[in-house]
Parts: C-alpha cells; sequence; structure tokens
C-alpha cells in the first residue's frame, strides 16, 4: 500500500526521530512511504488557540496537499484530530463549503489506527527489551477513539514489559497554548503525571502524541526523573536478535 | 413577551453598558488559579471531594442501563426547546398567571435584581430566607438587598459555611467543597450562637446548623429561590435538593419570588421525567435526589399567598444566536463537568469567577458578560481541552467544542483593537511563515540554529519571550541538528 506520511511541524523539528520510525516501520511491513512536499502545518495551535482565520488557511493548504492520498498516516494523535475533527467546524466556522467537502475526503489516520484497522496487524514484528509505561492522551483517547490500539500493539513487542499507568487517563496538561497561559495549573497537572509514570517503574512512557511527552518528558528531563520518553512508532520500529 | 421598560441606572463593580453583568471574576484565570495552587489545604480538600464526586457519579451513570440513550435525549429534548424557546416561555407565562402567580421579566441583572428588591420593599420584610441558587447570585442579589436594608439570609448548610467563612462558593452543588470538617467545625464555633462546644462530628455540626437555620426559617416571611426546572405546560417551577430547606422557603412565607434563567424551561412533564433521571446521576446524588418540590401558583390556604415568577434573561438571548454557544443553554447545573475537570480539581472554583465554576464556566460566563474584559476573555482558556468534561456531560454539550469557538470570540474581539497584541502578532507571523514551505524550511534551519544555541547537554533550560512560561519548569529537548523534512532530502535525492 502507498501510504502518505504527514509529519507534524513539531515532530519535523523536534522529533524527527519518530518520522524516521514510521517509516522504517511501514517499509518493514512491506508497504511504500511517501512524505508530500510542501507540508508545512495542519492549523491545530491556531484552530485550538482561536485564531481561526489563520487555521482556515493553514487547513485548505493541508487538505490540497494530501488530496486524493488513498491513506495519510499521522504519528501525532493531535494532528490527526485536528483533521478529522476540527477542519469540519472550522469549516463550519469559516462558512467555507468547499473545504468542509475537501476534509471529508481525506483518508488520515492515526499510526495505531492505521497499523490495526488498515493494515490489520498487531505483531509488527518489533524487539524492545524495556519496561514501558503507555499514557493515552486525550486527543488520541476522547477525540480518535483509540482505545486499546496502542497496548495491543505494545503487548506484541518481544521483550517489552508493558506496566499500567495509574490514573492513566487524567490529562498531561500540556493542552498547546494552556501550557503557556495557565503554566502554573499545566505544571501542576504534569507534575501529577510525572509521579504516576515514575510510580510504574518503567524506564519508559511512550504515547502516539510527541506534544504531551515533550511536556511529560520536559518535566521529567528537569527534576532528572530517570524515565526516558519515546514516541509509540519508535518502540515498534525497533528490532532486535530474532 | 416583552422586557420591562424600566431600565436600571443603578451601578455596581461590574455594570457596563448594554446589559446587566454577572458578579465579576476580577483577576485573570491564571492569576486566580496561582492562589489557589498555592494553598495545599485547599488542594487536599478538592483532590479528595472530586474523586469521590467523580465515583459517585460513575456509579451512578453505570447502574443506569439506558444511560446513554437517556443522554441523548436530555441533548434533543433542550435543543428543541431552546429552538422554540419564545412559544414555551409564553405557554408557562399563561400556566404560572393562571395558577395566580405572577410573573415578570427581566433583561438583565439589575432589572431582576430591581424587581426582586422591590417586591420585597414592597412586603414590608425586612429580611428573606433563599435556596441556593446560581441564578441569585449571577444577579447580584444579596448587595441589592443590602442596600435596600434587607438582609438575605442563606439556608443550605453549605451556603452558610461559605457566608460565616467569608468567602466564596467553590462549586455549584456543594458551595463549600473546599472547606473540611474541621476548618467547618472551626467556624461554627466562631460565628454560631451556642456552638461554642461544637466538636467535629458531622451530625453535630449538621444539628447546629439546623438549629440555627430553622430560627430563621420559621420567622421569614420572604423567601428567594432559584428553580432547576420551569415546566412550560402547567406553569410550574420545580426545584431539586436534599436537605429540605427548600421546601421549607417554598411552603413558610407568605411571599414566594422564584427566580430564573429563560434557559430553564421544559416543555412538558414527560420531558422532565428525562432531566429527572440525568441530573441527580450525573450529580453523583443517586438514582434520585431526597427532594424535588414542585409549586404550580398559589392555593389558598397552604403555602405562600403571594407567588412571583423573575424571569432572567441576562446574556442568555445573546448567547441563543450563537449556533454553536447555545448549547451551553441545555446545562441542568449537574457539576459532572467540574468534578472531572483536572483543572478545576487543582483551583477550585473561584478562578472561575464567583457564580459558574468549572468547564460550563468557563463556556457560560463569557457568553453572559461578552468577552471584552481580560478575566472573561481568560476563561475560554482554561481548559487543556481534554474533553473529560464532554465525556460525562449528562445533555451531551460540547464543551471543548465551545471553549474553542469562544477563543475565536475573544480573537476576533482582540483583532478590533487599534494595537495588534504581541499574541496576535506571534500567531499572524506563524500562520504567515506556515503558509509556504519555503519560508517554513527557512524560519526551521534558523529556529534550530538558534535554539541548538541556547541548549547545553541537548536540553534547553530557559526560552525567551512568551515561550519563556513552558521553561519555567519544564526543559525543551534541543532541536536536532537535521530535521525530518532533510533527512527525507537526503534519503531520497
Amino acid at each position: 500500500m502507498r501510504v502518505a506520511l504527514s509529519v507534524a511541524c513539531f515532530d519535523d523539528a523536534l522529533f524527527p526521530d519518530t518520522g524516521k520510525a514510521v517509516t522504517a516501520l511501514l517499509e518493514r511491513l512491506g508497504h511504500e512511504v511517501e512524505y508530500p512536499p510542501g507540508q508545512t502545518c495542519c492549523g491545530q495551535v491556531h484552530w485550538t488557540t482561536g485564531y481561526h482565520r489563520e487555521a482556515a488557511a493553514l487547513a485548505r493548504a493541508y487538505a490540497a496537499l494530501f488530496e486524493g492520498a488513498a491513506a495519510v498516516v499521522a504519528p501525532s494523535a493531535s494532528c490527526a484530530a485536528a483533521v478529522r475533527d476540527s477542519y469540519p467546524r472550522l469549516a463550519r466556522a469559516a462558512r467555507d463549503p468547499a473545504l468542509a467537502r475537501a476534509a471529508e475526503g481525506l483518508a488520515v489516520y492515526e499510526l495505531t489506527e492505521f497499523l490495526v484497522d488498515v493494515l490489520g496487524v498487531t505483531d509488527v514484528g518489533a524487539y524492545f527489551p524495556h519496561r514501558v509505561t503507555y499514557h493515552p492522551s486525550c486527543q488520541a483517547a476522547r477525540v480518535l477513539g483509540v482505545g486499546d490500539r496502542p497496548l495491543r500493539l505494545l503487548r506484541a513487542v518481544r521483550g517489552l514489559d508493558l506496566v499500567e499507568l495509574p490514573a492513566a487517563g487524567e490529562c498531561c496538561g500540556f493542552g498547546g497554548a494552556f501550557a503557556m497561559k495557565n503554566s502554573d495549573v499545566s505544571v501542576a497537572m504534569v507534575a501529577d503525571k510525572v509521579r504516576h509514570v515514575r510510580d510504574t517503574g518503567a524506564d519508559v512512557v511512550c504515547a502516539v502524541d510527541n506534544s504531551c511527552l515533550a511536556h511529560i518528558g520536559g518535566a521529567l528531563s528537569r527534576l532528572r526523573g530517570g524515565v526516558r520518553t519515546m514516541h509509540l512508532a519508535e518502540i515498534l520500529a525497533a528490532t532486535g536478535p530474532a | 413577551m416583552t422586557a420591562s421598560s424600566r431600565r436600571t441606572t443603578e451601578s455596581s463593580a461590574g455594570t457596563r453598558p448594554g446589559g446587566g453583568p454577572v458578579p465579576l471574576p476580577t483577576p485573570k484565570f491564571a492569576s486566580a488559579a496561582r492562589s489557589a495552587l498555592a494553598d495545599t489545604g485547599l488542594r487536599r480538600n478538592l483532590r479528595g471531594a472530586t474523586a469521590e464526586a467523580r465515583a459517585r457519579t460513575s456509579a451512578a451513570t453505570a447502574e443506569a442501563a439506558d444511560w446513554d440513550a437517556l443522554r441523548e435525549a436530555g441533548r434533543a429534548i433542550g435543543d428543541a426547546t431552546l429552538l422554540n424557546l419564545d412559544v414555551h416561555l409564553e405557554e408557562l407565562e399563561r400556566g404560572v398567571t393562571g395558577a395566580g402567580g405572577v410573573v415578570h421579566w427581566a433583561v438583565d441583572a439589575a432589572e431582576a435584581r430591581e424587581v426582586v428588591t422591590g417586591l420585597v420593599r414592597a412586603s414590608g420584610a425586612k429580611e428573606v430566607v433563599k435556596a441556593s441558587s446560581a441564578t441569585l447570585r449571577e444577579i447580584g442579589l444579596d448587595a441589592a438587598l443590602a442596600r435596600a436594608g434587607v438582609t438575605a439570609y442563606e439556608t443550605a448548610i453549605a451556603d452558610l459555611v461559605v457566608g460565616v467563612g467569608g468567602d466564596e462558593p467553590s462549586h455549584l452543588l456543594s458551595p463549600a467543597l473546599h472547606r473540611d470538617r474541621a476548618e467547618i467545625a472551626e467556624l461554627f464555633r466562631r460565628t454560631l450562637p451556642a456552638a461554642a462546644d461544637l466538636g467535629d462530628d458531622p451530625a453535630g455540626l449538621a444539628a447546629a446548623a439546623r438549629a440555627h437555620l430553622r430560627d430563621r426559617l420559621l420567622r421569614a416571611r420572604v423567601a428567594v429561590t432559584g428553580a432547576n426546572f420551569l415546566v412550560a405546560e402547567t406553569g410550574t417551577p420545580v426545584v431539586l435538593e436534599s436537605e429540605g430547606n427548600a421546601r421549607m422557603c417554598l411552603s413558610l412565607p407568605d411571599t414566594l419570588i422564584t427566580v430564573a434563567g429563560i434557559d430553564k424551561v421544559v416543555p412538558a412533564w414527560a420531558d422532565l421525567e428525562v432531566f429527572l433521571q440525568l441530573l441527580p446521576r450525573a450529580a453523583g446524588a443517586g438514582p434520585m435526589t431526597p427532594y424535588a418540590a414542585s409549586w404550580p401558583g398559589v392555593t389558598p390556604g397552604d403555602g405562600p399567598r403571594a407567588f412571583h415568577l423573575v424571569l432572567v434573561d441576562n446574556g442568555r438571548t445573546r448567547a441563543l444566536a450563537d449556533e454553536v454557544g447555545r448549547a451551553a443553554l441545555r446545562c441542568v447545573r449537574c457539576s459532572a463537568c467540574v468534578n472531572v475537570c483536572p483543572v478545576y480539581e487543582r483551583t477550585g472554583g473561584r478562578a472561575y469567577g464567583p457564580v459558574y465554576p468549572g468547564p460550563i464556566g468557563a463556556i457560560l460566563t463569557p457568553q453572559l458578560r461578552g468577552v471584552e474584559s481580560a478575566a472573561d476573555a481568560s476563561l475560554p482558556y482554561a481548559s487543556t481541552l481534554c474533553g473529560a468534561c464532554a465525556d460525562v456531560c449528562p445533555v451531551k454539550i460540547d464543551i471543548p467544542g465551545v471553549l474553542v469557538h469562544l477563543r475565536g470570540a475573544v480573537v476576533e474581539s482582540r483583532r478590533r483593537r487599534p494595537v495588534p497584541t504581541p499574541e496576535l502578532a506571534l500567531m499572524r507571523g506563524l500562520a504567515w511563515t506556515m503558509g509556504d514551505a519555503r519560508r517554513y524550511e527557512t524560519a526551521l534551519r534558523r529556529s534550530t540554529r538558534w535554539a541548538r544555541l541556547l541548549s547545553r547537554g541537548g536540553r534547553i533550560r530557559r526560552l525567551p519571550g512568551l515561550l519563556g512560561k513552558w521553561t519555567e519548569a519544564r526543559d525543551l529537548p534541543a532541536p536536532p541538528a537535521e530535521s525530518f523534512r532533510a533527512w527525507w532530502a537526503r534519503r531520497r535525492p
């Protein structure tokens, strides 16, 4: 299958390993990965911060760029949620029926949805001998409804010791502009998330969204927490002794 | 239906031209939240109380087999009612009038205050009893009555705690949720007569409050209450409560004044059936509330001799005109969203202003008051958009969707300012950069170089400007020298 890769601007700059991991993983599974040139940003930050005119312009460009792709895979739950959930709202707000139609035509999948639902795989042949916990990011769990797909993928990874995260469903406190506008509350929230992560005794906390991971990881790094953050894709891409 | 032509010129702290105010959240959310976050006792009380409320709600909703169908019915009834609100309100007015009551229409808080104060003044009473109602707080009734020389007494135990503690309610249904038992006992010992030796067992505290409140209830000649619902087909207000104080307010005094927002209307008793199941379960009060009282007008020889219903608009018509924002008017004030909100759990209700706390407050207050002031404009941003609130809302209000919509309204109002805010300039610049791949790539290369210069040991400890808030307590990883797109270009020439 030919897959169009959508890499979040945030990941492009700060977490390039995630896009590389998705590429490696999908190629290993026998699929062809394309990275359509000209991508910039899905407009999520502008939309959620209230800059709806600017978001509409970015959404139009995104929809035009990925139009006609058989499958667009985004290893960022919040970007996938922006396209699938926010674009229709954005189109209504901008009174732009063409954007609404274009958005409806986009086949955008968050990575774990694509693996489990479209490709029908849960065992991707990964090997990752570490103790890992999974943070279900809010956009993945509540907006996209990815459910236990990430956990099913993790359970099939050889060598991986999956530990449950206490109070997993509670937001890490990132929330885009919230982390700056309400930094005190945001920090109070991530403090609890970090406590729960450390309580698991995991070496690695993973998620399907690098923005949450940057928040959790940023706090862990400041506190010298001794727990690594990794995108789920990087775990699934890891291979080792057969 | 016509709004009274009487317009008040009364001014108060929050009055602005063009509409009566909800009492003000004076500081911006972030500043108000900061002091709450530092109050460790408050944090502990909030953590305990919200966790307990969440568990109760979850148990009560899980045991209703048709919970999702009920929620959908609640949403549908709410939407249909709002779309024909004028018709239902007129039917309500006919019902109330036919049952011997008098209906007053108040276009804003000032007018509602004036109507109620005038009625109390005409009765000659120097004190009134109140049954807990956010709408009474919304219109700022207590201060208006005080100016008219009338003392208003709350009759619910939690409101009594808030009153004697001299602070603001922190929750719609449990106004004293921020207080623990020891604090309440201390407040009662200090402020209630004959309570100097009170211990802190719940039964003793309740008995002390009951003795104190009962006396006021028995001597009151006027009561002012809110209503949970107004059944249009018979003109009947309905109130749900757990202590019995509202029932006493409804039955003991000579004059009963009920103040309710125009959004409280349900067309028929058959519709009420849905909400009577939804509200208590969502509120964590179990399958039903201990008391559900309804009072159609007046009955000779039984209960109040005069009944007045004051219907308050105060921004609701404006909210109704907003096709996204109007969903907030479906709210039944169950507080399920408040109890699950991770932001509320850490800040408490007062950061949201004195009337409507939590996620519902963040979408209701800015619609009732507008978004011109910095404090009102900060409310739609007081959320991570995590969506926990929408999951539990019994009438399926898409709270994150409305929050984002209202953020749009805030930004639009800022665009009208002569000088752009720093954030507007930044976001416009960012959008311009992102609007073209070459501009983006140039900016990416530059900011990567710049960020790598700021970093040490692979992490950035301090960022300048608006981003500095991030690095107050969190590191940022240094961007790798090669971006994903650069890697891709190198790999696939």
